[in-house]
């Protein structure tokens, strides 16, 4: 932290220079506090568990400082899948009004903690513009998808004319729960991105977060636990693709999948496996998440499904 | 056959110590049991689950349903057993008894004014009757809770052997609700009450009352069990209903009547699951164990 650098009482500090001369001159560069760490946990269920296994990953910040990060096992993957499963019916059976108020009030509250998206970023190697710059555009597109809440259905969905007597129309429903692989080399924004339009047609998730930049990630959730999203809405994991990404494509619990990949057997496990159960699988790379057209409706689109009625008339 | 001729004696149940009670449950709870053994335990449990569904909206159909999920828990796996009763209300016995025609499945039948036990016992004994004429191989009385909380335990204890006598040869689970008994002192004295009155099995809840099975209850009627077998050589069943509805619940269930009572109890003659949902989550995890794969509900027949 920023404001820790000066000792706060050199009268003590003189006392213990007193005492003992063999560690005084250490104490004396910097203050004396020993510096918290914090536990980095994931989130299932809107708690924070350590992960099942008890393992962890080390990641180097750019100031040389290490943190770990929970290694989840599938049982989290497991887990988080049935509180998705159990949010899900509600979540879909709010109004889209309601959906909308919701998701921007956690819009409101990153804002509020941006600047330690910011610090966060940067410890993960951005430079600070460029951190401000994803921290800003993330926020703003978390707006942009809480306003579709309520108006992505009337654009999606039809009257449609058929040659006998029936009244057809078509609307939107929630695919159900979506395993997210978010993007590995954009923490927050490549995260926001997808996982907000994945909630605001309704469905429920569970995010892989990126492994390298899963700072973001796991202030995200904490920034989601304490906003108006309910428990199970979102369930965020850390840990590695490579372990994880069968349990999240062969679920048979989980009605779709995102995965962020240009890599071919990537691409190829998750298709092979998401036909299982005929998963709806939704395979892109997006190089720049800063893009305007990285932000559209139709990404909501992706996770909605059409039920069309045939209703008799005339009779 | 009432288990003794005599009245019951409060001061032959001794205090309950919650905290090691619930000490002793955590462990349970700790133990980790995989592979093989998980899915021995898996298949031991579904083969102890009495299904049941005490609905008021109960139709001949959904008993049928019930009864035939009872015989079928899951065609597409080979090798799993069929479950060790289905528990249903009085009027649906005649029912079931027909739809489990051919199959080792018995017929459990709520009986006493279930869930509230207040009638007289005059309409509890016909209740009874009537449920066993039907043809019930097992009747789930309930116990006087609002009379026995008042102390008046003779009452209580005359009443299940009034019922135990209705039974004829039907076996006789009495109910505790123990949701509704406050202590676990009061656990452990209705357990005694049931036993000494003549309960082949006895049974925590009814499934109505929330809390209904936990841990610490069943652990507290497990040893009364164990204390009434090592004083006089004879078993006593036991039933935890309502709330088991995952499999490593059961599992750490199966752990405690092992460990508390013995090898001899780790049968469906004498441990049973009163459940409805739990049978499809054991079902998910033995699919789990043969494909690899997490499995999902909708692909279990929902009964």
């Amino acid at each position: 932290m920023a404001n820790t650098s000066t000792p706060k009482k050199p009268t003590a500090k003189k006392t213990v220079v007193a005492q003992n001369n063999g560690q005084a001159e250490k104490k004396q560069t910097g203050s004396s506090r020993i510096k918290v760490q914090k536990t980095y946990k994931i989130f299932i269920n809107g708690q924070f568990p350590r992960t099942e296994s008890g393992r962890y990953y080390p990641l180097t910040l750019s100031d040389g400082s290490i943190v770990n990060l929970c290694l989840s096992s599938r049982k989290d993957i497991r887990n988080a899948v049935v509180a998705a499963r159990e949010a899900q019916e509600k979540w879909a059976a709010r109004a889209g009004l309601n959906k909308s108020q919701i998701l921007y009030r956690l819009a409101e509250m990153l804002e509020t903690r941006s600047s330690q998206f910011i610090e966060e970023l940067q410890l993960m190697g951005a430079t600070k513009e460029a951190a401000i710059n994803e921290t800003e555009t993330a926020i703003d597109r978390l707006i942009y998808y809480a306003g579709w809440c309520d108006k992505f259905n009337a654009i999606f969905s039809s009257v449609n004319p058929v040659s006998s007597s029936h009244f057809n129309f078509s609307s939107n429903e929630p695919t159900g729960v979506v395993t997210i692989v978010a993007a590995e080399e954009s923490g927050l924004l490549g995260l926001i991105s997808v996982m907000a339009p994945v909630i605001a047609g309704g469905n429920t998730c569970v995010v892989l977060a990126s492994e390298s930049k899963a700072l973001s990630a796991v202030t995200l959730a904490e920034v989601i636990a304490t906003s108006d999203i309910p428990a199970g809405v979102v369930n965020i994991l850390t840990g590695t693709r490579k372990e994880l990404l069968a349990h999240m494509a062969n679920h048979m619990d989980v009605n779709a999948i995102y995965l962020h990949s240009n890599k071919a057997e990537e691409i190829k496990e998750v298709e092979t496996l998401s036909a299982l159960n005929v998963k709806r699988a939704r395979i892109e790379f997006v190089s720049n998440w800063f893009e305007p057209k990285e932000e559209n409706p139709y990404r909501i689109q992706d996770f909605i499904e059409v039920k069309t009625t045939w209703h008799p008339i005339g009779i | 056959m009432g288990n003794h001729n005599v009245s019951y004696q409060p001061s032959i149940s001794p205090p309950i110590d919650q905290i090691s009670v619930e000490e002793r449950c955590a462990r349970f709870q700790s133990r980790s049991i995989k592979g093989e053994t998980k899915v021995a335990g898996l298949k031991l449990a579904l083969s102890m689950i009495d299904l049941t569904t005490l609905e008021g909206k109960d139709s001949e159909g959904k008993v049928k349903q019930l009864c035939y999920k009872a015989m079928h828990p899951h065609d597409a796996m080979p090798g799993i057993p069929t479950v060790a009763a289905v528990c249903v209300y009085p009027t649906m016995v005649r029912t079931a008894r027909k739809a489990l025609k051919g199959s080792n499945i018995k017929v459990a039948a709520v009986a006493t004014a279930f869930p509230s036990g207040l009638a007289p016992l005059k309409v509890k004994l016909d209740d009874t009757k009537f449920a066993v004429e039907e043809g019930a191989d097992e009747i789930d009385m309930v116990i006087s809770r609002g009379r026995f909380l008042q102390g008046d335990f003779n009452l209580v204890f005359d009443e299940i052997a009034a019922v135990k006598e209705a039974c004829g040869k039907a076996h006789l689970k009495v109910i505790l609700e123990t949701g509704e008994l406050s202590t676990l002192d009061n656990v452990r004295k209705a357990s005694d009450i049931a036993i000494f009155a003549g309960a082949d099995f006895i049974k925590t809840s009814t499934g109505k009352i929330q809390p209904a099975a936990t841990m610490p209850v069943t652990l507290v009627m497990l040893e009364a069990i164990r204390d009434y077998y090592y004083e006089t050589g004879k078993m006593i069943g036991m039933k935890p209903a309502g709330g088991i509805a995952t499999s490593k619940l059961a599992l750490h269930y199966l752990v405690m009547v092992r460990e508390t009572l013995g090898e001899a109890w780790m049968n469906p003659d004498w441990f049973r699951f009163g459940a409805s949902k739990l049978a499809n989550d054991i079902l998910m995890q033995l699919a789990k164990d043969q494909t690899g794969v997490y499995q999902s509900l909708n692909y279990f027949s929902n009964d």
